[in-house]
This record gives structure tokens, C-alpha cells and sequence, in this order.
């Protein structure tokens, strides 16, 4: 039967084939224009780690004070250097590390080649442990290598085919501003996008870092941020490096792994009377004020979607909705044309079940039809998308099969729900009317 | 001619009606927005950075091997290959004119200060990018002098990345001034920044600053330029060519630089590059949304009167005896014409109406969850006669069939 319906429905979109056109434009275009701004929602706003999400939080802590935020504005988005090492030093959390960017000039071995830039960041051994972060050869370095402050680095995978061509270069050197360190690990092929773990410092879209060393070696050696250094109240600051750590300079990410509800009230309490501690040590003159937040509450906290994104999501679903009543109408028109049609039917004994069935049908084939149009539009979308975004945000926004798969649902779902009410007013034609009138 | 028999007439397709104005509407909604939104990019995209753009390129490059910063003598050191760097520079063939400049309008890298009127106001008063540049560096950008003097090489100091010293004088935007003392000169005042003070000494008329969005509003054009050459792991020279020669100094600088001395990391992509690409890639979001939004609309607008023209067809195949009957009686091609074309108005008016009150409310929205800025009145204006004017050439088509129906038609059975 339903094979049957699906001939009627073609032979009549072949009827009219201007009108048929029209509706598979619509819903085309309507289609394409959502998927493709929806493709580069998921690309910017998906979870970087799905597994590990509720268990990742990022305390904040109050070292400004309300005063701070007279002119708006919010608690500090990293902490000081200060507060960052009390709270790796009191150990609360199953695991913590302090996160700080930082840059290096690589010398290569080989003289003939050019010494070049290295990014990348300062962390404590936990750092690998807690984000899942694969390796292709060795580790990350002990905690041990943390607080001996050991020249020890982990590198990136495309650094490792860089310098070593590939090759396992664990227990090698290599040198950064002049100085030796030893390779722990490198990493395998690991950039969980947003780089949720330093988004305070950028967009979170940016290129993979390419080495990461130890926290407490990197204050050693004096390494400037490459991050924001966010201060206030910095009056009376000591000059120099020791002046900077000692401040109330903002510039260190800290991130904890708290792995139940039990461990997250409790480190909640801890930080409480931590910033109580410092409001009766003198350093806080208010009143004890923290959060903490789980990673995904963090990306939202600090907007990593850009606001381009979820803006035009929003209009390119008012587009999807507009093309929804265009099908509607033109549906409308479509099936009342057949009034007499729908009652020989209708007379002939065809349930309004009948007619419900064949003319959805009907709508279906419009809206695989629409579909497909529509994943050929999306997929030149796609690519006019590195017009319009960040080219970081446009490589990670592509045609997958998930994608293809999504654009005829949504189609043919639109159509359908479309084509309820035309196929309601088709089921309510009175066959003894039209069968008079003819 | 009489509407009386026109509104009979919808009300028997009272679900055709509804869905028109219904598409009208909401195309009104976002068509406006979406115009509103571009209207506002291609404003911000405009916006002038006050400084002479052509023939402008900016080299940035680390240093290899150089002192700690903090070192005793690192400042020192690193200023004399600073100055080696601008000599070597100012000798290229082609070149007008170099300065050393920690950062550029546009140029999204930035150092921001709070400025206060007195050493312990709490509050400040303004927040400035503040720029560190040599005494050439007005010249070179071009920026223009409207009150005081320009800075002279007496005035230039040179610190390290991290020393926070104010030297004793500035130059600020006439944005800047006024906001900090209005209605009145700001040449010879004193303003403090972190409790230091420091004196004002000439204003430009406009200078932009480095980073132009800041959470989706323009920046104010509040800027400091000190007199300052930043002697840090980073240096930064802009350079002005004579006119086009720019291609062959950029590349001619490079190699002079690295034959002067070789320690030192120029990236391969960005480490030269022209005012032009510095101000593309500022702006690039902001024109990439422009053109996505007039692609949405252009694509709504034409699905918009795809639609009318289906319905409206359906209703001329249907009325096909009625037009024939009024045709019979005495009824012109042209009254039949303008029949359908009232009809329509009708409609897309009433669309209209709902589509005001819905392009409102979307903005209204927008503004609450994106700090969108309100919508004035002309963009609903625009988009009210753009699509009743949409309307109209949509029904022009069917309308015109409908008015060559022969009376003769009026004879034959539906």
C-alpha cells in the first residue's frame, strides 16, 4: 500500500512541477541555512570531554573584593599566584593542577635549521591524569619531577615528527631559551576543542600546544605568561618577578578533579574557609566570596560560544521556521486543488486513515526530495563558512555522516509536520459535495 | 473599487490568508534584524583608526639567546639591538619612515590601563589602550596632532617588559580628553594611572585602539601613546614605505634583518604583515556575518514570494469561473488586475502589522540575551515597504493570468 501512495504522491508532483520545485526550494534552502549554522554550534559549543565533564571544577576566589566590581565585571577568572599554590599545596582534591600559558624559543640540534616558536604551558604532573590525555610514548612526568622542579618536558605529537621525525624520544633532549630538558612523553594526536582548560586566555580555538613543563620549574626560570595578567589593587607592588608572584595579580588557571557530590561539598567548604582564613589574616577585607564551577559551566561562564554563532542560529531558525509556513501554504494549495480527487476517493470506500497515509506520503517525498537539495546546499555552506568565521571555528565545522544524516531528518520531519494541517483539511472534504458539484 | 467583495472573497480561504501574512510577518521579523545586524557591521567595519593605512606593514619578532628579563643589564642589552633592528631598517631602499611600537590599532594585542584624575580616586575615570612607541611613531602611523607638541627623542625612555613606570609625559586621543576634562584643554594637566602621575603634552585628533570589540561594543577610541621604546622578549616595528614599494620592502626586510643578526624567531605568517591584512583579520567576523546575513535574507525574500506567487496561482486556477463571470458582466482586465493586487496588499498589510510588532520583539530579545543595541525605527520602515513592494511584484505574475481569463470562461462548467 504505502509503495502505492508513494507512486500517487510521485505522479502528482509531476503534475505540477513548478509548484513542486518551489516547495523543495523552500525547504532546501530552509534546511541548509539551519545545518550549516548548526554545524558550526556543534563545532564551538560540544563538550571536549564528555567522560569527565562533571567531575573537572574550577574554583574562583575573590582577592579583589566588591570594590572591584563597581563598573560590572566579576569575580577574577584566574587566581593569583598566591592562592594558586595554597590550594595545590593543601592537596584537597583527588587530583589539581595550576595552569599557566607559556612560550619558548626551540634551538634545533641541527645547525642548519632555524631556531622557531614553541607555545604551550606550565602544569603539575596531575594535568595529564586528569584530562584523559593520550600518549603516543612515554608519560607525563611524576609528581616528583613537581616539586625536585626538574627540567623535564612532554611534547606534542607534530613538535615530535618536527625535531625527532617520529621517532620514540623519550630520554632525549631538547632546548628551550637555551636551556636543557629532558622528554617524558609525547603526547598522541590530543587537542579536545574548546581548549576547555585555558579559555580564560583566548577563544579557545587556537593552534595545539606544542610542549608542556612544570609548573613549578617554569616560576623557577622566571617565564613570563603568555596569557592575560588581570590586576587590581596592585598599589604598593614590589617591582620585579617577586613583586609580580606576591601580588594580587590574576594570572593562573587552577583546575580540580573532584570525582562525587560528596568531594565537591567538601572542597566548597574548604574554599570557604580558605577566604575566610585570609579575611582574618588580614589580606581580604570582605567577606569570603568563591565558586566553583564544573567544566561545562565554565564554558558557559566564559562565553566561548561566540556570540556571532548563536545569533545567526537564531535567525537561521526563524529561516527554517519561515520555509515551514511556506510549505504549509503551498501544500494547502496542493492538496485542495484535488478536493474532487480526494472525494472519488473518499467514495470509493478510502478511509480518512487512507487519505492521512497517502498524502503525508505525499509530503514525504517533498521533504526527501527537499533534503537532498538541501545536503547540497549545506555542503557548499560548509565551505562559504571560512568566509565567514575564524578559520579555527571553520575547520572544525564539516559535512560528517552524523551531519548528512541530521539534514534529511530534519527535512523530512519539517515536511511532514508541514503537511499535517493541508492533509487534515484533504481528510475533511465531504465526498458527496464534490462528487455533486462536479 | 469597493474592498467589500475582496474581504468576503478571504474569508473563504481563511487558512491561505493566515499562512501569507503569517510568512510576511515573519520575514519582516528577521529581515529587519537581520539588516539592523548588518547595517551595524558594516558600520563598525567603516570606522576610521584615525592613523594614514596605506603603506603600512608591522614586523614582530622574538629574540634568541637574550638576557632573563630582571637580568641587571637585559634592558640595556636588548635596547641596543633594538635600535641596531630600526637602523637596519631605515636604511632599506624604499622606506619612509620606522618606528619601534609595542602594539597598533586593530592590531588585537593590547595593554589597558584605568586612568584617574587624582592619585587615590578610587573609580577610574577611563579605561585606555595605551601605547609604547619611539618618537617616530606618530609620524610613521600619521597620526595628526591637534593641541600640544609631538613627542621629541628627549622624551623617549626604554623599559623592560615588565616595568609598569609611567614616563613624565604623554599623548592622548581628543576622545580620551575630553572625556578626562571636558570643556576644557587638556595640554599641561596631570593624570595617574596606579596612583603614578604623568603630564599630558599634545592630543591627537584619532586614534584607535587594538582591540575593537569589546563584549560586542565599539571601543571609545580611548588611547595614551608614552613615550616609551618596550625592550622585551618581543619587538615590534612598524614601517611606512613609499607608495608601491610595500611588497618588495616586506620582503626585503626579512633577510636584512636576520643578515644583521641571525638570532631571532620572525614567524613565517605573521610575523610580517601589512596594515591591510592586520585590518582584514580584525574585522573579518564582522564582515563574514554581514555577508551571511544578506545571503539568509536575500534567500527569505525569494522564498517569501515564491510562496505568494504559488498561492496565489492556486487562487487564480480556482476562481477561474468567477473572473470569467465578472469578466461576462463588464468587468475590465484591468479591474480584474487590480482585484487581486488589493487582495494582496490586504494581506501583506496585515502581515505587516504582525511582522512590526514581531521584528520588535526579536529585537528586544536579541538585546536582552546578546547586548544587542536597539533597532531604530527606520529598519522596520525599510522592511515594511520592502515587503509590500515584495507583495506586490510577487502577485504581479498570477495576477496578470488571472486578467487575461476570457469571459467566455464564465460559460464552461468548474
Amino acid at each position: 500500500m504505502f509503495a502505492y501512495y508513494f507512486e500517487l504522491g510521485l505522479r502528482s508532483l509531476r503534475r505540477n512541477p513548478v509548484l513542486t520545485a518551489l516547495m523543495v526550494m523552500a525547504i532546501g534552502f530552509g534546511v541548509a541555512a539551519s545545518m550549516t549554522t548548526y554545524a558550526v554550534f556543534r563545532a564551538v559549543s560540544g563538550n571536549p570531554l564528555p567522560d569527565k565533564s562533571g567531575q573537572l571544577f574550577v574554583p574562583q576566589i575573590d582577592n579583589w573584593g566588591p570594590q572591584s566590581r563597581k563598573t560590572g565585571g566579576d569575580l577574577p577568572e584566574s587566581l593569583s599566584y598566591t592562592d594558586a599554590m595554597a590550594l595545590m599545596h593543601a592537596h584537597k582534591a583527588v587530583r589539581q593542577t595550576a595552569i599557566y600559558p607559556v612560550g619558548f624559543t626551540l634551538v634545533p640540534v641541527d645547525p642548519s635549521s632555524q631556531p622557531f616558536a614553541v607555545n604551550g604551558y606550565a602544569a603539575y604532573a596531575d594535568f595529564f591524569a586528569m584530562f584523559d590525555v593520550p600518549f603516543q610514548y612515554g608519560s607525563g612526568w611524576q609528581g616528583v619531577d613537581d616539586d625536585n622542579r626538574a627540567n623535564v618536558v612532554v611534547i606534542s605529537n607534530e613538535l615530535n615528527q618536527k625535531i625527532f621525525a617520529g621517532a620514540n624520544s623519550v630520554g632525549r633532549g631538547i632546548q628551550l631559551d637555551g636551556r636543557d630538558y629532558r622528554i617524558a612523553g609525547v603526547v598522541a594526536d590530543w587537542d579536545p576543542r574548546p581548549r576547555f582548560y585555558d579559555v580564560n586566555n583566548g577563544s579557545g580555538f587556537g593552534d595545539a600546544p606544542d610542549v608542556f613543563m612544570p609548573l613549578t620549574r617554569a616560576i623557577d626560570l622566571q617565564t613570563e605568561t603568555l596569557g592575560n595578567n588581570n590586576c587590581y589593587g596592585t598599589t604598593g607592588q614590589a617591582p620585579g618577578w617577586d613583586g609580580w608572584l606576591h601580588s594580587e595579580c590574576a594570572w593562573i588557571s587552577l583546575w580540580v578533579e573532584l570525582p562525587d557530590a560528596n568531594a565537591v561539598a567538601r572542597y566548597q567548604s574548604y574554599l570557604e574557609a580558605y577566604a575566610a582564613d585570609q579575611q582574618h589574616a588580614g589580606r581580604f577585607h570582605w567577606v569570603p566570596n568563591i565558586r566553583l564551577s564544573n567544566l561545562m559551566q565554565w564554558l558557559d561562564r566564559e562565553h566561548v560560544v561566540p556570540k556571532e554563532t548563536t545569533v545567526s542560529l537564531v535567525l537561521a531558525l526563524g529561516f527554517l521556521l519561515v520555509c515551514l509556513v511556506n510549505t504549509i501554504g503551498l501544500l494547502l494549495a496542493k492538496f485542495m486543488r484535488r478536493a474532487s480527487e480526494i472525494g472519488v476517493r473518499r467514495a470509493l470506500g478510502a478511509s480518512r486513515r487512507q487519505i492521512y497515509t497517502q498524502f503525508l506520503t505525499e509530503a514525504a517525498v517533498v521533504g526527501v526530495a527537499g533534503g537532498l537539495l538541501g545536503l547540497l546546499l549545506t555542503a557548499f555552506g560548509v565551505l562559504g563558512i571560512s568566509l565567514v568565521f575564524e578559520p579555527e571555528i571553520a575547520r572544525l565545522a564539516r559535512l560528517n555522516v552524523s551531519l548528512v544524516g541530521f539534514t534529511l531528518l530534519v527535512s523530512v520531519a519539517a515536511t511532514v509536520v508541514a503537511a499535517f494541517y493541508p492533509t487534515w483539511r484533504a481528510a475533511r472534504v465531504q465526498p458527496a459535495w464534490q462528487l455533486k458539484s462536479n | 473599487m469597493s474592498t467589500h467583495p475582496i474581504l468576503a472573497a478571504l474569508r473563504r480561504h481563511k487558512a491561505g490568508v493566515i499562512l501569507i501574512a503569517l510568512q510576511i510577518a515573519l520575514t519582516l521579523a528577521i529581515v529587519c534584524n537581520a539588516i539592523f545586524i548588518i547595517g551595524q557591521r558594516v558600520d563598525r567595519v567603516n570606522r576610521p583608526t584615525g592613523i594614514d593605512e596605506a603603506n603600512l606593514f608591522v614586523i614582530s619578532q622574538q629574540w634568541v639567546g637574550t638576557p632573563e628579563d630582571g637580568a641587571p643589564d637585559a634592558v640595556e642589552k636588548i635596547d641596543s639591538l633594538v635600535r641596531a633592528d630600526l637602523d637596519t631598517l631605515r636604511r632599506l631602499p624604499g622606506v619612509e619612515s620606522v618606528a619601534a611600537t609595542n602594539s597598533l590599532p586593530l592590531f588585537n594585542s593590547s595593554m589597558i590601563n584605568g586612568i584617574t584624575l587624582t592619585p587615590d580616586q578610587k573609580n577610574s575615570t577611563l579605561s585606555a589602550t595605551m601605547f609604547l612607541g619611539d618618537e617616530k611613531l606618530m609620524s610613521t602611523l600619521g597620526v595628526q596632532l591637534v593641541a600640544g607638541r609631538a613627542f621629541t627623542a628627549a622624551d623617549v625612555q626604554h623599559q623592560g617588559f615588565r616595568d609598569d613606570a609611567l614616563p613624565p609625559s604623554v599623548i592622548v586621543s581628543q576622545a580620551a580628553a575630553e572625556k578626562l576634562f571636558p570643556n576644557q584643554s587638556a595640554v599641561g594637566k596631570t593624570i595617574y594611572s596606579d596612583t603614578k602621575g604623568t603630564t599630558i603634552i599634545g592630543v591627537v585628533k584619532l586614534l584607535e585602539s587594538s582591540m575593537v570589540e569589546t563584549f560586542g561594543n565599539n571601543s571609545d577610541y580611548y588611547t595614551i601613546i608614552e613615550p616609551v621604546r618596550q625592550d622585551g622578549n618581543i619587538s615590534r616595528y612598524v614601517v611606512k614605505t613609499r607608495p608601491g614599494q610595500q611588497a618588495a620592502v616586506m620582503a626585503a626586510a626579512r633577510t636584512a634583518l636576520f643578515s644583521a643578526n641571525p638570532e631571532r624567531v620572525i614567524d613565517e605568517d605573521r610575523g610580517i604583515r601589512s596594515f591591510a591584512e592586520i585590518r582584514h583579520e580584525a574585522y573579518r567576523a564582522d564582515r563574514g556575518m554581514a555577508i551571511l546575513m544578506a545571503v539568509v535574507c536575500l534567500i527569505m525574500l525569494c522564498v517569501t514570494a515564491a510562496g505568494i506567487v504559488g498561492l496565489t496561482s492556486f487562487w487564480v486556477g480556482q476562481r477561474h469561473r468567477q473572473i470569467g463571470v465578472r469578466r461576462a458582466l463588464g468587468a475590465r482586465k484591468v479591474d480584474i488586475l487590480h482585484y487581486f493586487q488589493i487582495e494582496n496588499l490586504m494581506i501583506a498589510g496585515g502581515g505587516v502589522v504582525v511582522g512590526v510588532v514581531l521584528a520588535v520583539g526579536l529585537n528586544l530579545w536579541l538585546m536582552s540575551q546578546y547586548e544587542m543595541p536597539r533597532m531604530p525605527v527606520i529598519y522596520v520602515l525599510i522592511g515594511m515597504v520592502a515587503l509590500l513592494a515584495l507583495g506586490q511584484a510577487a502577485v504581479f505574475v498570477p495576477a496578470r493570468r488571472a486578467s487575461r481569463v476570457s469571459p467566455i470562461e464564465a460559460t464552461r462548467a468548474a
